[in-house]
């Protein structure tokens, strides 16, 4: 059964005036309805002083998503953390950004970590306390896959984030299960027969997640930080796993504009590249609907990864992106209300 | 209580009675027994307050140990062989959290050719992991070493591996006393964790350290196993006095008083050890035997005043360093670096892969280090013929794998023993 024709529950009740964008919201809206991040009181739980890129997508992701979780737990949440660029720019000895209680132990291992934290707090009767275990895609859908697979089955009571950059970002961007086919990485060069990442490999954790029918999945992106505070909330009222997945551009990877993040997440959500969808016990429950439509090649093009393609005018493989574009869009009803913002 | 019983079970029942509070568990011959009965016992409610986790590998089994480590619950865990290797990198990775962690390694040869049996080449392989590392001579003191390592891996704040050798113990049935509930309460105080991770008092753990400060961390470390050297012997004699039993501690010595001739052994080995000693001793053999049972910390000092007065040291290895030597018999050598008229040293490699260590073949190298001192490491009843036969065909044409079924085929043809 798919649900994704039925729209996500909406962030905000409000029509935008700015066509496109959704950073005009908060001082419109009343105190109640603006995000976690606007309110004086929030945890700061990653505080300024990190020694993450410029422009970095995954740095404003966690920032969003652990606030909105320390939010929802009343700040009773203990955060585990993968090895990772997140991990290595937030805490260079004898500094951390942390504002929260936070445990790092090895790459592959933050889901398990989360399981034992949570074993700890249940026999110790602090049910109020909760878990957050986090990584970057490497982290999650290569090295950290088995014991992430296992705390899904398991049914832990741990919310895992994904910030998902589309590669092993931090030791020189190489190629991870969740880079995009035609992609330059460090180990698969813009050379060959078939520059970039191959076509056909990889593999959607997302769904993967939902296939284990655990409470709540969601895919997320940094072009919609309302979206994504809502869905920490939503997980966060949920116990047993938990998944979300966020999308977070990485301009040092990308070789895009440091200040084109946000603009490439949006584009990734528009273009149909990265479908945004909700599920609850395996079974989709909505998807984000495209506003305003655009053609792959917009998102590509503002992107050095992708600069093959171009330069050489690769139609048929752009023509291949694009159909992937489509099939997403098919496959999630991503625009099922056209027209209707 | 006094009972006949398999050593896995009274292990896991010393376990139970130390109040674990988490448990995982993964599946691995020999030490499944182990998880197996605390399973049944935390199911049953005859341990309470205990989340016993079915995890999908050894490597999560150890990454969820280090998680309620850190976040103050009394960890437990159980591997072998090919599983301690998988969950290596958390091994490293709880020792340098200062995670005390106590596993139970029921010890295993590793493959290739894969092997269920017992020998130690799995504790070798994590012995500078900074793990304390102790070996038990039988299943009672298998269930003593469990009582106490609870309370060293705490006192230090260090993880702790308790090595038990897989068959010829943990699934051995013996006479063992299990002690009662309120022997061990009174011996072992619930757990008080130093630091946790607590959002109460929120902290970072398990920051990145550079250049700058990872020579102190290690340091600390290393520090912490001295300060465990002091310890272990001081928790043995709390111990005899409570429970009137003499286990643990860093070495015991067997006969060694004007002993000509010292063997130093660990683990289940040393049982047969003495009995060959009593047999020698008996036809005027000057013979004696030092029971290493703190292998990390290495009781250098202890181990150069039991070998003080002795002409010769025989080190039985149950593995040994390929390329190298006999990794206990490498530890002796070093603990008797420096030292004048220091015995000679000699390196036995004995019952690798499960393979039997008779008596037999114990008297006569023995009598050998006596009469034929070699160098380097001697094989004990290694099938000559065989290797002989196959070193021939290696020089004579180039070959390839799979050696083991080679030699197989040869074993059938040949039985083992000359």
């Amino acid at each position: 059964m798919n649900d994704a024709t039925k729209e996500m529950e909406p962030t905000q009740k409000l029509k935008f005036y700015q066509k496109g964008t959704f950073t005009v919201g908060n001082r419109l809206v009343s105190e109640a309805d603006r995000t976690v991040q606007a309110s004086i009181d929030r945890s700061n739980a990653i505080t300024c002083g990190h020694r993450g890129c410029q422009g970095c997508g995954e740095a404003l992701g966690a920032r969003y998503v652990v606030d909105a979780a320390m939010r929802a737990t009343n700040n009773n949440l203990i955060v585990v953390n993968a090895t990772g660029c997140l991990e290595v720019f937030t805490t260079p000895y004898p500094e951390t950004s942390w504002q929260v209680a936070w445990v790092h132990s090895l790459f592959g291992n933050a889901a398990a970590v989360g399981t034992g934290v949570a074993a700890a707090m249940r026999v110790k009767g602090r049910s109020e306390v909760r878990i957050l275990a986090q990584g970057g895609d490497g982290g999650s859908t290569d090295i950290g896959f088995g014991c992430l697979s296992g705390m899904f089955e398991r049914n832990d009571d741990v919310l895992y984030v994904c910030y998902d950059n589309e590669g092993y970002m931090n030791t020189g961007v190489q190629r991870s299960s969740a880079t995009p086919p035609a992609a330059r990485t460090a180990t698969t060069d813009a050379v060959g027969d078939e520059p970039g990442n191959v076509f056909g490999t990889g593999k959607s954790v997302p769904k993967i997640a939902m296939a284990h029918g655990i409470p709540y999945v969601a895919i997320a992106s940094v072009a919609d930080l309302h979206d994504l505070e809502r869905k920490v909330t939503k997980a966060m009222g949920f116990h047993g796993a938990r998944y979300i997945h966020v999308q977070v551009p990485c301009p040092l990877g990308w070789g895009s504009a440091s200040h084109d993040t946000i603009r490439l997440a949006r584009l990734a959500v528009e273009s149909g590249v990265f479908p945004i969808f909700e599920a609850e016990y395996g079974v989709i429950t909505g998807s984000r609907k495209i506003r305003n439509r655009v053609p792959v090649v917009e998102y590509l093009k503002l992107q050095k990864r992708y600069a093959h393609l171009f330069k050489n005018g690769d139609a048929p493989r752009l023509e291949r992106l694009q159909k992937l574009a489509d099939r997403n869009i098919a496959e999630f009803n991503l625009l099922a209300h056209e027209g209707n913002v | 209580m006094l009972k006949q019983v398999e050593g896995s079970i009274s292990t896991a029942e010393a376990i139970g009675l130390c109040r674990p509070e988490v448990i995982c568990a993964y599946p691995i011959t020999p030490q499944t027994h182990i998880v197996e009965g605390l399973g049944r016992m935390v199911r049953t409610g005859e341990v309470k307050n205990c989340e016993f986790i079915n995890v999908e590998s050894e490597f999560g089994a150890l990454s969820a140990c280090i998680g309620s480590s850190a976040a103050g619950a009394r960890t437990y865990t159980a591997t072998s062989s090919q599983g301690l290797l998988f969950m290596a990198e958390a091994v490293y990775n709880a020792s340098g959290m200062g995670l005390p962690i106590v596993m139970t390694l029921g010890t295993r040869a590793i493959g290739a050719p894969i092997n269920i049996w017992n020998d130690h080449s799995d504790a070798m392989s994590m012995r500078d992991a900074g793990w304390l590392q102790m070996f038990a001579e039988t299943n009672q003191e298998s269930v003593d070493l469990h009582i106490q390592a609870f309370r060293l891996a705490e006192a230090v704040s260090m993880p702790i591996m308790v090595c038990v050798d897989g068959f010829i113990l943990t699934h051995a049935v013996e006479r063992v006393d299990v002690p009662t509930q309120a022997e061990v309460d009174a011996f072992l105080p619930p757990y008080d964790p130093v630091q946790v991770v607590d959002p109460k008092e929120p902290i970072s753990i398990g920051a990145m350290v550079g250049p700058d400060a990872f020579t102190e961390v290690k340091y600390l470390q290393n520090y912490k196993l001295d300060l465990a050297l002091k310890l272990i012997p001081e928790l043995a004699r709390e111990f005899k006095k409570k429970f009137d039993r003499d286990s643990g501690g860093l070495l015991r010595t067997y006969r060694t008083e004007d002993a000509d001739m010292v063997v130093v052994a660990m683990g289940s080995v040393n049982g047969t050890i003495k009995d060959v000693i009593d047999e020698m001793r008996a036809d005027g053999f000057s013979i004696g035997l030092v029971t290493l049972v703190s292998y990390r910390p290495f009781p250098a000092e202890e181990l150069r005043k039991a070998l003080s007065g002795c002409k010769q040291t025989v080190v039985v290895d149950r593995s040994f360093a390929i390329g190298m030597g006999g990794q206990l018999a490498a530890d002796v050598d070093h603990a008797l670096r420096n030292v004048d008229r220091a015995p000679q040293a000699l390196s036995v490699i004995a019952g690798l892969g499960g393979r039997p260590v008779s008596r037999a073949s114990l008297r006569g190298i023995f009598r050998k280090a006596k009469t034929e001192p070699w160098e380097g490491m001697h094989f004990l009843d290694l099938n000559q013929k065989i290797v002989a036969t196959e070193v021939e065909h290696m020089s004579s044409k180039r070959r390839s794998g799979p050696i083991a079924e080679n030699l197989l085929r040869r074993v059938s043809v040949a039985p083992v023993a000359e």
